[in-house]
């Protein structure tokens, strides 16, 4: 069943690289128009695209990168022929750091927030918590990321505004200046997560099996941790994969706001300059990342319930 | 900002004389003294050392080290952190020599001598020699070459090295010749086989590569060797891509960068409260236009194009978009930083009434055009239309403005015929010629109204090879005035160069205007004080 699953994975790829290859054609200009910007004339613009392989028809040239990625060669950027592998190698390993720290902090505060919820459904702390995670979510991301900035950066001066990291700052150093981000990106996923905790244990108090428990004389938090949450793991597991992914390659507004070095600011500047080859190596690792994670999400939820680990 | 508190403003920044000043206080009936120009800091010796961090709005993953590629603000002034030129526009607005020491020309001024300096080397140890200067160029020269410099070296018919001179021979005498050379994509680079070494960075400049990651960061290390002995002040220098003004303000407040380029101009009165940041301006030449392509109806009219000339309030467009950081312009593009700018020249100001004169003239009772504009040209181009839109009703004139996408906007809607109207940006020239040349001659690639006077060309060649001072001057007097009345091109506003550093950053007085952040040579002309 994983090998099916991955064939259509490797099939979804394959597809998502063909669909960007001819959306970025549909674009009006080419890379050799959007480097020489104004300065460009028929005749510079004709001497540019011969030199990066742009007067190739697209199909031509859609075939050779394919080629080249069997073989296991990004290829090099059309616009600063730089190999797309060191490129993206950096970028990606710091957007994978951003959303790993973002989610230490976030998967587990939002599953502590909704277990709580449930244990204390609608008391005062469960109507405020919903409250506050509901209007983080709802701001825009640049809103949310100022307003951090306006009182951690510039009024009280704890962190810096600027998420300015290289491949040789030090891991704790790298870890201080990311903290705003990560919290920015904390407060725009929490509450989905965390909502969805709350729902899928609520859900299940109301089963027969549960009742059987709180007649039997256990307390309510251990009937919640040990009897309701087992069962509730696959909706929640669910939903934290997708906001993982989300994670990874939903960042492009945080890392602008924070100056951060990742990915989605490489995807931008990408198609700004019609940079086909980076663009189509951005879209692959993020629709990889997606089809690896549902993956992920699927076997888990397969390995938490007995019911379907051991099919009859 | 009252009318006479703008003008005080202007003149304590020397944008206007002060008989300018007079002449306008009066206009607008107030009765003032002078303000006083005394009281302006005093500026201290340069000091050495110090990291320099450096937040530029410009910068992309995509930007390449080949320098005739360099088109934004980053790759330009990370050039002249490691890079040095033939010549330099210093910070008083003067062409001086940088690796060369003197230059002269010929009588018909077609054969241009540069005397090199000697005992120069490059960062790899490498004394540069004329070999490098020659190679350097003919990198910019050739079929294939897609270099932006390819319409400056163009004229170039011959180089050639020559011990420790370098002898160009052009095509056609040109007066202007070593202002052409200072030109920020010919740096001169290590011969390397048939061509230049761009790939390894390596220069003459202030500062030493340390690492570089487009569109993200830049470091750049003091060059020990420097031959400038008054120059090149920091140790370290870090160049950031900073894209959002905001993260860029930011930057700068937190005290994390120490220079940031292109102040958003809507909150420049709230940033200039913080008193650990410095706002400083300087007025170039860089300036907004609207030209008309003159080869289509109904702009082949020149009464039509006088009509509309006629129905903009440039006053209003430079205090609503510009706030005010700019000056009016007088539709040609020479602006008070060129040494032969026309300040005779009757300014065109708005009268609804003129316009319909000229419009009855054109046998016109009333004119409908489209204008197209997106924010590529520059940042309010739209509004500015919509506003230009909104003045010229008052003269029976519509305006239809069209938005246009910014992506391809450089390549399908500006200097093409598929429009006839569109919003443009120039960050003009240093010289007369090299702006006219550009822009406005009839056989140049980029003469974006399409405009082909017969008189106007005629003195463009004969002022190119003029070298007697006067003479030139009454020239570019008239093409101005020709331009101005008969030409293609609106310039409504001259715009300012506008950045904020820290208090902790010292310069010389005197900031040079030929581009924004001292000409981009803070590298080497600023320091900690």
């Amino acid at each position: 069943m994983i090998a099916q699953r991955l064939g259509l994975g490797l099939l979804t790829l394959f597809v998502v690289t063909l669909i960007i290859f001819l959306g970025v054609e549909a674009l009006p200009g080419n890379a050799a128009e959007a480097i020489l910007g104004q300065s460009a004339t028929p005749e510079t613009v004709a001497a540019l695209e011969r030199q990066m392989g742009l007067d190739l028809p697209p199909h031509e040239r859609y075939v050779k990168w394919l080629g080249g990625i069997f073989k296991g060669d990004f290829g090099v950027s059309i616009a600063n022929s730089r190999e797309i592998s060191d490129l993206i190698g950096v970028r990606f390993a710091n957007t994978i750091f951003l959303a790993v720290m973002a989610a230490v902090i976030a998967v587990p505060l939002a599953l502590i927030l909704g277990i709580l919820a449930a244990l204390y459904r609608n008391s005062y702390y469960d109507r405020s918590v919903n409250i506050v995670t509901l209007s983080s979510i709802s701001f825009p991301e640049f809103f949310v990321a100022y307003i951090l900035i306006l009182f951690l950066a510039v009024t009280l001066g704890w962190f810096p505004s600027l998420a300015n990291i290289g491949p040789e700052t030090p891991f704790w150093e790298r870890v201080y200046r990311c903290i705003l981000p990560a919290l920015t990106l904390t407060l725009v996923v929490v509450a989905h997560m965390m909502r969805m905790t709350r729902a899928a244990i609520i859900n299940l108090l109301a089963s027969p099996y549960i009742e059987m428990a709180n007649l039997k004389g256990m307390s309510r938090s251990h009937v919640i941790l040990r009897h309701a949450l087992p069962n509730a793991w696959a909706p929640i597991v669910n939903v934290i994969v997708i906001n993982l992914a989300y994670l990874i390659v939903g960042v492009v507004v945080v890392e602008v706001v924070f100056v951060y070095p990742g990915l989605g600011q490489l995807i931008v500047d990408s198609v700004r300059t019609r940079d086909i080859p980076v663009v189509q190596a951005c879209s692959l690792i993020f629709a990889a990342t997606y089809v690896l994670l549902n993956l992920t999400a699927d076997i888990l939820s397969i390995v938490t319930n007995p019911r379907l680990l051991h099919p009859r | 900002m009252t009318e006479l508190k703008f003008l005080e403003e202007q003149m304590k920044k020397g944008w206007i004389s002060r008989r300018e000043f007079m002449a306008r206080t009066a206009a607008i009936g107030a009765a003032v003294s002078v303000p006083s120009l005394l009281g302006s800091k005093a500026y201290a010796e340069p000091k050495k050392g110090g990291k320099f961090v450096v937040g530029i709005g410009h910068g992309s993953t995509t930007d390449s080290l080949d320098p005739g590629t360099y088109e934004n603000d980053f790759s330009i002034s990370s050039s002249f952190c490691r890079n040095n030129y033939l010549t330099e526009i210093s910070n008083t607005g003067e062409l001086v020599g940088e690796l060369a020491e003197s230059w002269e020309a010929s009588a018909d001024a077609r054969t241009w001598t540069f005397k090199l300096r000697q005992g120069v080397e490059f960062h790899n140890g490498k004394t540069m020699d004329a070999n490098d200067v020659v190679a350097s160029f003919n990198h910019h020269r050739g079929d294939d070459s897609g270099s932006a410099a390819k319409p400056i070296v163009d004229p170039v018919s011959d180089l050639k090295a020559d011990g420790d001179t370098v002898v160009f021979t052009l095509a056609d005498g040109n007066a202007d010749f070593p202002y052409l050379v200072s030109d920020y994509h010919i740096p001169v680079l290590p011969a390397q086989d048939e061509g230049v070494d761009w790939q390894s960075a390596t220069g003459t400049g202030p500062y030493v590569l340390q690492s570089n990651e487009p569109g993200v960061r830049t470091v750049y290390k003091r060059n020990p060797n420097y031959f400038k002995s008054d120059r090149a002040h920091f140790d370290d220098i870090e160049m950031l891509t900073i894209g959002d003004v905001a993260a860029r303000t930011n930057a700068l407040t937190t005290g994390e960068i120490h220079l940031m380029d292109r102040c958003d101009i809507k909150t420049l009165h709230l940033l200039e409260r913080n008193k650990n940041v410095k706002i400083e301006e300087t007025s170039g030449t860089g300036h907004y236009s609207i030209p008309m392509r003159t080869n289509l109806e109904p702009f082949n009219d020149n009464n039509v194009r006088m009509a509309l000339k006629y129905a903009l309030d440039r006053e209003a467009l430079l205090q609503t978009i510009l706030r005010g950081h700019g000056a009016v312009g007088n539709d040609h593009p020479i602006s008070k930083a060129n040494r032969y700018h026309a300040s005779d020249l009757p300014q065109k100001s708005y009268d609804p009434d003129k316009s319909k004169f000229y419009l009855k003239e054109a046998g016109l009772t009333e004119l409908s055009v489209d204008l197209s504009a997106a924010d590529a040209a520059f940042g309010g181009a739209v509004d500015a239309a919509v506003l230009f839109k909104e003045h010229a009703a008052k003269a029976g004139i519509n305006i239809n403005v069209i938005r246009e996408p910014n992506d391809g906007y450089w390549s399908n809607v500006w200097n093409t015929d598929n429009r006839g109207w569109c919003m443009c940006y120039w960050s003009g020239r240093p010289t007369e010629d090299w702006m006219f040349s550009t822009a406005y001659a009839a056989d140049a690639e980029w003469n974006d109204s399409s405009w082909k006077h017969e008189e106007f060309n005629k003195l463009l060649v004969a002022a190119r090879s003029e070298l007697d001072e006067a003479k030139r001057r009454d020239m570019y007097v008239e093409m101005q005035r020709l331009v101005s009345d008969e030409g293609g091109v609106m310039v409504p506003v001259f715009n300012n160069y506008i950045h904020g550093v820290s208090d902790k950053v010292a310069h010389d007085e005197q900031m040079a205007a030929n581009w924004a952040n001292d000409g981009q040579k803070w590298s080497e002309r600023w320091w900690f004080a």
